[in-house]
């Protein structure tokens, strides 16, 4: 085994070492959701795919189509 | 209302998720019937009649079995291939996958159940289907994974809702823990049992990685993607917000695989695995409450239908005891804490409160959402959900209450000393100190099952309801056909 892999066979050196990744990883997702205007509205336009799938219910008052309340953020 | 439940019953497979969901009520009330009968062993021991079959050390992984695998584990069946096939707006890839993954779930926990009551274990908690079983288990599994995947893959919807991630996190994450906690060498092809790869401490270690990520991925990932589906559906209106979920889900599946050592505080385990696990059990906190909030603001504006619908009482109540459980457990994971909680009844009531007022509440609720559509008709009672609802939420509470005074003086009493340094108390004075708690303990399992019986009966009408409704118009469709 080459000397440089037995670096992450030691455990001080591999504890650090995920913990960094797994940090970094998870603040870049942050930085990637929390940035941009457009990213913002594309992602949360996502969450009215449940509302979507519905069969269109009419209205009883006067038999037009009812639209779900769409919040935009 | 029916014609429209043509198209959508053509267009999805819903055949197999009534057979779930059938299934996880069936589970429900044999697994929680055992439940009681065990409570009640424990505040009356005559009632184990020197039957070893039905003694409480056999039955009472029939419970877990039941309620965790069968129960549960059938609702999330159900639920995930509902909410796979509404949001992605497709068919199951497979029919005959489907009705696999339905007859290889329910042998895996019947076979299960049965094999503990005539001894047959492999003495793991919440893992103690022997080796056969869990091959089957294992490509069950598998097939479930590949069925998920696929029908994801020729999706119409161009983005995959949240709720499907938090569904393909626990398939991935149950298939990666059930192989690796139960790697077992056989004794022989015809043996039930066999030995386990690990031993020592590595094997109390592989078990709690194993048993809190059950907890993690399974009993609460997987209910979360229920919760994002079936609470804005109740509500009418969108999740709170749709980047809070994403951040909940990564960070959720980033920090529950690290926290399975904090069961094995003050034990041979090195001292910094325990401290890892105790501070990713603190960090955990963060996207449980993160999650919690964004359910609950979903009703944001909307706080009027608490008052006049049962089933958004279901779901809100639900994430109550989520945050509450979820609050609780990083207590409990603090060593200190953890040295007065661990081995007494605190543990089974944290348990419990995640167990029937997260995962129960938030099924029953959902249930109550899906089973009319299902069947294309409306619920046959919504008073009879209100009782329900009251009879589980009274129930939970007897249940907790009565634990945490249970564990909390079963762990004073433990350890206290006189003024020489002698116990205080001996073993059995604790014991005889725990029997009205326990008898407590038990009434509010016959308030939960009751609330069940009664939502098994209402969903039974439901069902009847939507064939009376369908042969009807069966007979006036035909009578039209014969005056033309």
């Amino acid at each position: 085994m080459p000397d440089w892999m037995l670096w992450f066979s030691r455990f001080e050196n591999t504890k650090i070492l995920a913990l960094l990744l797994f940090f970094f990883t998870f603040c870049g997702i942050l930085i990637y959701v929390y940035t941009g205007k457009k990213r913002a509205t594309r992602l949360e336009s996502y969450k009215y795919i449940p509302l979507q799938d519905d069969e269109p219910e009419l209205d009883a008052d006067n038999g037009e189509e009812k639209h779900h309340e769409r919040r935009e953020s | 209302m029916a014609q429209t439940g043509i198209a959508t019953t053509q267009q999805y497979n819903y055949d197999i998720i009534r057979k779930f969901a059938v299934m996880a009520l069936v589970w429900g009330l044999l697994g929680m019937a055992a439940g009681i009968y065990i409570a009640s062993e424990l505040a009356w021991p005559f009632l184990n009649f020197d039957i070893p079959e039905i003694t409480f050390g056999r039955l009472r992984p029939v419970h877990t079995t039941l309620v965790i695998f069968g129960f549960g584990g059938s609702a999330l069946f159900a639920t995930s291939y509902y909410i796979v096939q509404r949001t992605c707006q497709t068919r199951l890839y497979s029919d005959w996958m489907a009705t696999f993954t339905f007859w290889g779930w329910q042998l895996a926990v019947g076979l299960g159940a049965l094999s503990y009551m005539f001894g047959y274990t492999q003495s793991r908690e919440y893992a103690e289907f022997e080796w056969p079983i869990d091959l089957l288990i294992a490509v069950t599994w598998v097939v479930y994974f590949l069925l998920y995947a696929l029908t994801l893959k020729r999706r119409s919807q161009p983005h995959i809702y949240v709720a499907n991630w938090f569904y393909m996190a626990f398939i991935l994450a149950t298939a990666i823990l059930h192989i690796f906690n139960n790697l077992a060498v056989p004794v022989g092809l015809f043996s039930l049992k066999s030995y386990s790869l690990f031993s020592g401490v590595q094997d109390a270690m592989t078990q709690w990685w194993y048993g809190h990520n059950a907890v993690g991925f399974f009993l609460t990932a997987a209910f979360l993607g229920m919760m994002y589906y079936f609470v804005p559906k109740q509500a009418g209106r969108p999740v709170y917000s749709y980047r809070l979920s994403i951040i909940h889900f990564w960070a959720l599946s980033f920090l529950y695989m690290w926290v399975g050592a904090h069961h094995l505080h003050w034990t041979a385990l090195p001292d910094w695995t325990s401290t890892l696990a105790a501070t990713f059990s603190i960090m955990l906190l963060l996207p449980s409450w993160g999650g919690m909030i964004n359910g609950i603001m979903t009703l944001s504006g909307a706080w009027e239908k608490l008052r006049t619908d049962p089933i958004m009482l279901f779901l809100i109540t639900a994430l109550s005891f989520y945050g509450m459980a979820t609050f609780e457990g990083p207590l409990m994971s603090l060593k200190s804490v953890n040295a007065l909680s661990h081995y007494t009844d605190w543990t089974i009531g944290h348990v419990h409160s995640g167990a029937l007022g997260w995962v129960a509440m938030i099924t029953f609720g959902s249930f109550y959402h899906m089973v009319p559509r299902l069947y294309d008709t409306r619920l046959y009672s919504t008073r009879l959900v209100y009782a329900h609802f009251w009879l589980a939420t009274i129930g939970i509470l007897l249940y907790i209450t009565a634990m945490w005074v249970a564990g909390i003086f079963q762990g004073l009493m433990l350890r206290s000393f006189d003024d020489y340094g002698n116990l205080a108390y001996t073993f059995v004075e604790t014991v005889s100190f725990l029997h009205e708690p326990y008898v407590v303990r038990a009434l509010g399992g016959v308030f939960f099952i009751s609330g069940v019986l009664i939502m098994a009966w209402n969903m039974y009408m439901t069902v009847r309801q939507s064939r009376i409704e369908s042969a009807e118009i069966e007979a006036r469709i035909a009578a039209k056909m014969a005056n033309a």
